[in-house]
């Protein structure tokens, strides 16, 4: 489930309570949104591909809340991990398009 | 039962947001967003409303899943459609998958010229039998938008509006990040709202809960195949991840270490009975170094759970489960009346999951494939003769509409029921193995028997508060939706396609037939003639 907004990283765009397909997230003017309903979270981390500045960690455990360090996120190099997959951020374009799921079928 | 009276005022009345247009779409997945490309192109003033965000809602937008993109050569479309036709208990039908594979393919020639990457191979040749659920429905949603049409997000329905002959007229439904309410009178409207997974998590379908099969039937509507329901997908346990096909290449094994032997992601009833004594446990040993960075590059997502959980699926081995999927990956859904993707009720159309997916499936459904074939061409159907329906439509500006929701909505002796409560009691009879996924006579009636207590007490209930309406519109809409897959499975007294009867184990070639299902509070289930066979049933 979600597990953190990143104060040090958010804009407070809103763009992940837009695009929160069961809307967990509320809005709160001039700060980073909260986690409104966590419990309604679906682990689909749609939230984090969405993220511009990589401010958001949707922590596998789909059934319970974890406990999150960001520091050691930001270490381990997750916080945007996703995004970076997709080829969604500036840095990884290149990802961007790569679907070898051919390849599994030819093999 | 109830009368319409406690809130007929104000949902009958102009909710703060109004929209008077040619064609509603209410849905905003793969399905949705077709029909409203489409309508739109068609020359409809078009308003699409999504429960949550169209773009990232719904079972696609989180995934990967394979297309049934198959070249037009004769051959390989006769091997593409011979290939699942016992799988599907020879239920599907070849004039419909005929059609679907040209729609399928000119969809996704259209998707390539605007602009979808889709990766090109050694020899240079575009691969277009695969897309990443990010990227397409991010593309969707720009299509939608320059087509002209107007997006609601988060916007659920709650019912629709039907004029005094029965037509649909439109919807009513919440905006629910403003705590208003909005209404559309349209001449025509499309169901794109997915099946239902009954809140189980599996990857993206929490906002499945088979709103639109309530909404549907409320207006009139049946249902088809509903007993090929019991879709469960392999997920680590602690995960929503659904990605069964990787698993392919997994091994499973007790806790005592030992092979659950013949347990293959092929054969997950071999998983569910091993998991209805005890932990299973999975690995990918059979990848080899090749395989797993394609793995790794073809469906990121599959991986994030792993990493994140500092596990290394091909080495190490990890609790895994099986995660009911019902109608998102089984087959039935809403009775599709003709091409137009019509359903039984006048200016109603239904696409993608909401609508039955048995006309090129039959009762089984192997990979994502063709049910991304099927949102997608139903849904450019569904758009196109919405739009052409509501042009044909003389209007009568007297039209009068009524809405025409009832659990939940209209207002009954009792106290309001409490949603959380009836989405657990139906889980209760939908989850485990041993009720749904190895059916048996009498495991369905005694299910049956609490269901149709469940909607009973709900029926009766006064309405819900503007607070819990949506979550008590989902409660009810998955209730209705579970008495029709046990009283369809009840019917079907053998084993066929994904219904798996223990007390009926074989296939029997008098029940190749499909069943009909409807009735809010009473349900029934009648036959309906399968087509012929263009080779003789076998077993599969």
């Amino acid at each position: 489930m979600i597990e953190l907004v990143s104060k040090e990283r958010c804009t407070n765009c809103n763009i992940c309570v837009a695009v929160c397909p069961t809307n967990v997230f509320d809005a709160v003017p001039d700060a980073p949104p909260i986690i409104a309903r966590q419990a309604d979270c679906q682990t689909c981390f749609m939230c984090e591909a969405y993220c511009p500045v990589d401010a958001l960690f949707v922590a596998p455990e789909a059934d319970h809340p974890v406990v999150v360090d960001e520091l050691a996120l930001d270490e381990a190099a997750l916080l945007g991990s996703y995004r970076n997959a997709l080829g969604w951020s500036p840095h990884f374009r290149r990802h961007r398009g790569v679907d070898n799921s051919f390849r599994l079928n030819d093999h | 039962m109830t009368s319409k009276t406690s809130l007929g005022a104000t949902r009958t009345a102009i909710g703060d947001a109004h929209h008077d247009v040619d064609v509603l779409v209410i849905g905003g997945g793969p399905a949705g967003t077709w029909a409203a490309c489409t309508a739109a192109a068609g020359g409809a003033s078009v308003v699409l409303a999504d429960k949550g965000y169209c773009g990232s809602s719904g079972a696609t937008a989180p995934s990967g899943t394979g297309v049934w993109y198959v070249s037009p050569d004769p051959a390989k479309r006769d091997a593409a459609m011979a290939s699942r036709e016992a799988m599907g208990g020879f239920l599907a039908d070849r004039a419909w998958m005929k059609r679907v594979l040209d729609r399928t393919h000119d969809n996704i020639d259209l998707l390539a010229e605007r602009g979808y990457p889709f990766p090109l191979d050694d020899q240079g040749v575009s691969r277009r039998d695969s897309l990443q659920g990010p990227e397409y429905m991010r593309l969707m949603r720009r299509r939608v938008k320059e087509a002209g049409a107007r997006i609601l997000d988060h916007s659920p329905a709650l019912e629709l509006l039907v004029d005094e002959d029965g037509a649909v007229a439109g919807a009513i439904g919440i905006r629910r990040q403003e705590g208003t309410r909005w209404s559309v009178h349209a001449k025509a409207v499309v169901l794109a709202t997915g099946g239902c997974a009954f809140l189980s998590k599996a990857l993206g379908t929490n906002v499945l809960t088979g709103d639109g099969y309530l909404m549907a039937a409320e207006a009139g509507a049946d249902l088809s195949g509903m007993e090929f329901s019991n879709a469960f997908a392999i997920s680590p346990i602690f995960s929503t991840v659904t990605k069964t096909r990787f698993y392919q290449w997994g091994t499973f094994f007790y806790e005592d270490g030992s092979i659950i032997p013949e347990a293959t992601s092929r054969r997950r009833s071999i998983i569910a009975e091993a998991l209805m004594k005890g932990p299973v446990f999975a690995q990918l040993d059979r990848a080899d170094e090749k395989v797993q960075a394609i793995m790794r590059s073809s469906q990121p997502n599959f991986f994030l759970p792993f990493d994140r959980a500092g596990i290394n699926p091909f080495a190490q081995r990890f609790p895994v489960t099986l995660r009911l999927e019902g109608t998102v990956r089984g087959t039935g859904g809403l009775r599709i009346t003709d091409k137009s993707c019509a359903t039984s009720v006048p200016g109603l159309y239904a696409a993608g999951d909401a609508a039955t997916r048995e006309l090129i499936c039959g009762g089984f459904t192997g990979g994502g494939s063709h049910n991304a074939a099927w949102a997608m061409s139903s849904g450019y159907w569904a758009g196109e003769a919405a739009a052409d329906y509501s042009r044909q439509l003389v209007q009568s500006s007297a039209r009068r509409l009524r809405p025409a929701g009832g659990a939940a909505l209209a207002g009954g002796r009792e106290r309001a029921f409490d949603p959380d409560a009836v989405v657990k009691a139906v889980q209760d009879e939908v989850f485990p193995y041993a009720k749904n996924y190895f059916r048996s006579g009498d495991a369905l009636t005694e299910s049956l028997g609490k269901l149709d207590a469940t909607w009973t007490k709900l029926r009766n209930a006064d309405a819900a508060s503007a607070e819990h309406v949506v979550r008590a519109r989902e409660a009810a809409a998955m209730t209705a939706t579970a008495r029709w897959m046990y009283r369809s499975a009840l019917t079907r007294t053998e084993t066929r396609g994904m219904h798996k009867r223990s007390d009926h184990p074989s296939q029997e070639s008098a029940q190749r037939h499909y069943l009909t299902v409807g009735g809010l509070d009473e349900v029934w289930v009648a036959r309906r003639a399968a087509p012929a066979l263009e080779r003789k049933e076998v077993a599969a």
